[in-house]
């Protein structure tokens, strides 16, 4: 990506290969940092999952063995079962995903790229703290990977205590492994409060003249939500995780009964983090995905102050529903019955975006090219993982599901398919105007079809392994859920040879691709400030701002 | 910057600080789990030199810009909201330490249904002895620093602007200087950092508002420092003005403190 980009304007860039890379304070520069990481990170955590599916494919346990983890299974010598490596890994992809892979290529990645070109901004508010945003999220991703590597619980590498790290467990993890983790998500807190004040900065600050805020597209407004979201829920977690460093190496009891503490208190503090964190990874795509649709629908986007209110409502209502992952740790009635409710109502902003989107491409004429395909995937699996996920916030019926696949399935759906449709399609949108050079459209529509395939084979079985009632986190199952596992990893096996193929699809581009020549590639309904600049565009934009009829289009809004 | 801008925001040129500063991170709070775990306390005192040498470094970079007029009006208001944003972030962090308090002051684990858990004895504090002077001392030292600031912005009084800041600056040492005398007190009757809910919530919602009182004592200080050198002007100074928001921020949080954790806390002791 980095010498593609060089190309396109190397008459005017001076800057050394580390100056430009390690002491960036380009917003466009340290969006692409944030991408390349993110995928990187994005790879260990795949190859993570794949391991996993391998292992439960057949039952009994054929890889993950005390006598050393093997690759081509059965048949060599005894296994015993290492439930810590199982553990581990669950955990790590966790974390990885959550907190090193999803919001760094979302927020960080398409938020710093786009979101002040969007607006007309020249840079962002604060682009020296923005280089540390990525720089903390390296060393948060650093100190997560160390802590995989360092001697942790049942006297083996890694911390296995998943990745909600709730106690007694976590507190009870020996070695250094635990407390690295800790440290992990205490630094990748803090570069994703410092991007989002960066973030909302830029947004209240520095819009292009005559840009009032319902003018503003929706990717930003997108960005801005999210930004609200990580300010005010990372804090929280922040101290909920120092909480545990203190109970696990100074004898506190926050969290030990014997001492008066609770354990059921870290897991409030822990989710009303962990809710608006579902929304922080999923609300970006909403705006990406808004204006793939709206440009291969050739139709303005449908509704837009409503779809903004959308994103706004779901902000607040994702602070106040926390205690819907918790319905069976005793609660009162009146609780359960309180966040049920509250959980149901989302629905409705939610479904106020769903159908704006279809209502985008009623009657326009709609053109599959790659973006749009993963845009239209997104579409029908969100839809899918929201809709079991009301099924889920029902107390009484999550009596049942809670903590089988089915809730496996169902976040997967959201995530997994939802947020990850959403960063391939906002990589094929955008691929042209960051690097200059076009993706194979033939290449990126086979990658779709696969990745399509590839997740509904593993994730849609597990539903039905979730109703048969298998639990999630174990490492092996009974005969009577083999053959849906089978089915299940046969599909994570596709979907990772499709998330090779799109390594393949982004290193062919940048050495053989076409080079783009045209400011906008797509059609006039991409008529957002990104596309009135070249491809890529040069290293400082807007020097002179942006005129209002650059942005204002009459069928805009 | 090879073209001209047209424009009063602030592009600035790439900086060594940011990597440097993550790189004294990790190294800092890799340290720590290694000092936490007893092999050597000299890695994470390496990460802290680096990371506050960072700050030492990056920050005389924001004056000197700041000098020499980066800081049109639109920046300073950027500033602003930066600064803003940042101390939100902060009363979210402390919202974790007092619904941590507030749980276990409402519903005690000594009462849950089975529970073999019984409080312990725990030598009673007087909120309306020395936490009350201290909530004086604090609250005072905030209207030396609000002084200081009409000083400034009014009659662009100088003298009244260094004395005000260096009253707060004093009072907020006193404040420092009593709360360890206390936790000393505390700690010599029977007091122990950790071992019971009490002390846990105690020490950690005290002890991070201490923090943030030493933190706002040296950011003041830095503010005093650079008004005898001249700095700030009725119209600019946006730099005082950060930490005055963040000295009222950290009373606030005493004022939640003193009547949560110290009145109705060991009101039951």
């Amino acid at each position: 990506m980095a010498d593609a980009a060089i190309h396109g304007h190397e008459h005017e860039d001076q800057r050394g290969f580390f100056t430009r890379w390690f002491m960036s304070t380009n917003h466009k520069d340290i969006g692409l940092l944030y991408l390349i990481f993110s995928a990187l990170a994005g790879l260990i955590s795949v190859t993570f999952t794949v391991f996993m599916r391998l292992e439960l494919m057949e039952p009994g346990v054929q890889y993950m063995c005390l006598e050393g983890f093997r690759l081509f299974g059965a048949g060599a010598g005894e296994c015993t079962p290492n439930g810590h490596l199982w553990n581990v890994l669950i955990t790590y992809h966790g974390v990885l995903m959550m907190f090193f892979v999803v919001i760094p290529a979302l927020f960080g990645g398409f938020g710093n790229y786009f979101m002040p070109l969007q607006i007309g901004a020249p840079d962002m508010a604060f682009p020296r703290m923005n280089n540390l945003s990525f720089w903390l999220y390296v060393a948060g991703t650093s100190l997560g990977v160390a802590s995989m590597l360092t001697p942790g619980g049942n006297d083996q590498l890694g911390s296995g205590v998943g990745w909600v790290l709730y106690p007694p467990l976590s507190v009870n993890e020996g070695g250094m492994s635990m407390d690295l983790a800790i440290f992990a998500v205490h630094v990748s807190g803090a570069s994703s409060i410092l991007g989002a004040i960066n973030m909302i900065t830029t947004f209240l600050n520095m819009r292009a003249p005559g840009m009032t805020l319902f003018k503003v597209p929706l990717f930003a407004w997108s960005i801005f939500v999210t930004s609200w979201l990580i300010l005010l829920s990372l804090p929280v977690l922040a101290g909920a995780i120092t909480m545990l460093l203190m109970d696990r190496n100074f004898g506190f009891t926050f969290f030990d009964p014997a001492g008066g503490g609770d354990p059921i208190l870290y897991q409030h503090i822990l989710w009303f983090f962990g809710h608006p964190e579902v929304y922080i990874v999923i609300l970006p795509g909403f705006g990406l995905v808004s204006h793939v649709i709206a440009t291969f629908s050739r139709k303005p986007i449908f509704g837009y102050l409503p779809m903004v209110w959308a994103l706004i409502a779901i902000g607040v209502l994702g602070f106040v529903v926390w205690a819907h992952h918790m319905y069976t740790v005793g609660m009162s009635l009146n609780q359960q019955a309180y966040f049920m409710l509250a959980t149901m109502v989302i629905a409705v902003p939610t479904g106020v975006k769903i159908f704006s989107w279809i209502a985008t491409m009623w009657g326009g004429s709609v053109e599959f090219k790659a973006p749009m395909l993963f845009a239209f995937g997104f579409l029908i699996l969100f839809t899918i993982g929201g809709v079991t996920g009301i099924v889920l916030s029902q107390a009484g019926v999550d009596r049942a599901y809670h903590d089988t696949y089915y809730v496996v399935a169902h976040f997967h759906y959201t995530m997994s398919m939802g947020a990850a449709f959403t960063i391939f399609a906002g990589m094929y949108f955008y691929f042209g105007k960051m690097t200059g050079r076009q993706y194979s459209e033939p290449l990126a529509k086979l990658h779709f079809w696969m990745f399509f395939i590839g997740v509904n084979l593993t994730f849609f079985p597990q539903h039905f392994l979730g109703r048969q009632g298998m639990p999630r986190r174990y490492i092996d199952y009974p005969e009577a859920f083999a053959y849906w596992n089978k089915i299940s990893s046969y599909g994570a096996l596709l979907s990772f040879a499709s998330f090779l193929l799109f390594f393949g699809i982004v290193i062919y581009a940048l050495l053989k691709g076409r080079r783009v020549t045209e400011n906008n590639y797509w059609n006039e309904y991409a008529d957002t400030l990104e596309w009135t600049l070249p491809s890529p565009p040069p290293e400082h934009t807007f020097e002179q701002l942006p005129k209002r009829e650059d942005w204002d289009k009459g069928h805009a809004h | 910057m090879a073209h001209a801008k047209n424009h009063d925001y602030h592009i600035l040129s790439p900086s060594i600080w940011p990597l440097f500063g993550a790189v004294g991170g990790f190294v800092m709070l890799f340290g720590a789990v290694l000092w936490m775990h007893d092999v050597t306390p000299f890695m994470f005192l390496i990460g802290l030199a680096m990371v506050l040498y960072t700050m030492y470094a990056w920050w005389s970079e924001v004056v000197a810009e700041s000098r020499v007029g980066d800081h049109t009006p639109v920046v300073r208001i950027g500033l602003r909201y930066g600064f803003m944003l940042f101390i939100m972030s902060e009363v979210m962090f402390f919202f974790a330490w007092f619904w941590s308090f507030f749980k276990h002051a409402i519903y005690p684990m000594n009462e849950y249904f089975g529970t073999e858990y019984v409080k312990p004895e725990i030598f009673p504090v007087d909120p309306f002895h020395l936490p009350l002077i201290n909530t004086v001392v604090l609250l005072l030292s905030g209207c030396a620093v609000t002084w200081a600031h009409h000083a400034l912005v009014h009659d662009n009084d100088r003298k009244a602007l260094v004395q005000g800041l260096a009253i707060s600056i004093v009072l907020g040492v006193a404040f420092t200087g009593l709360q360890a005398y206390e936790y000393a007190h505390l700690l010599h009757s029977g007091w122990e950092f950790g071992g019971d809910e009490f002390y846990s919530n105690f020490f950690m919602a005290t002890g991070f508002h201490g923090a943030h009182v030493i933190i706002g004592t040296i950011f003041l200080t830095v503010c005093l420092i650079r008004a005898m050198k001249g700095d700030f002007t009725p119209e600019k100074h946006v730099g005082f003005e950060a930490a005055a928001w963040y000295w009222h921020f950290v009373d606030v949080v005493w004022l939640f403190l003193f009547f949560a954790v110290y009145i109705w806390g060991t009101a039951g002791l």
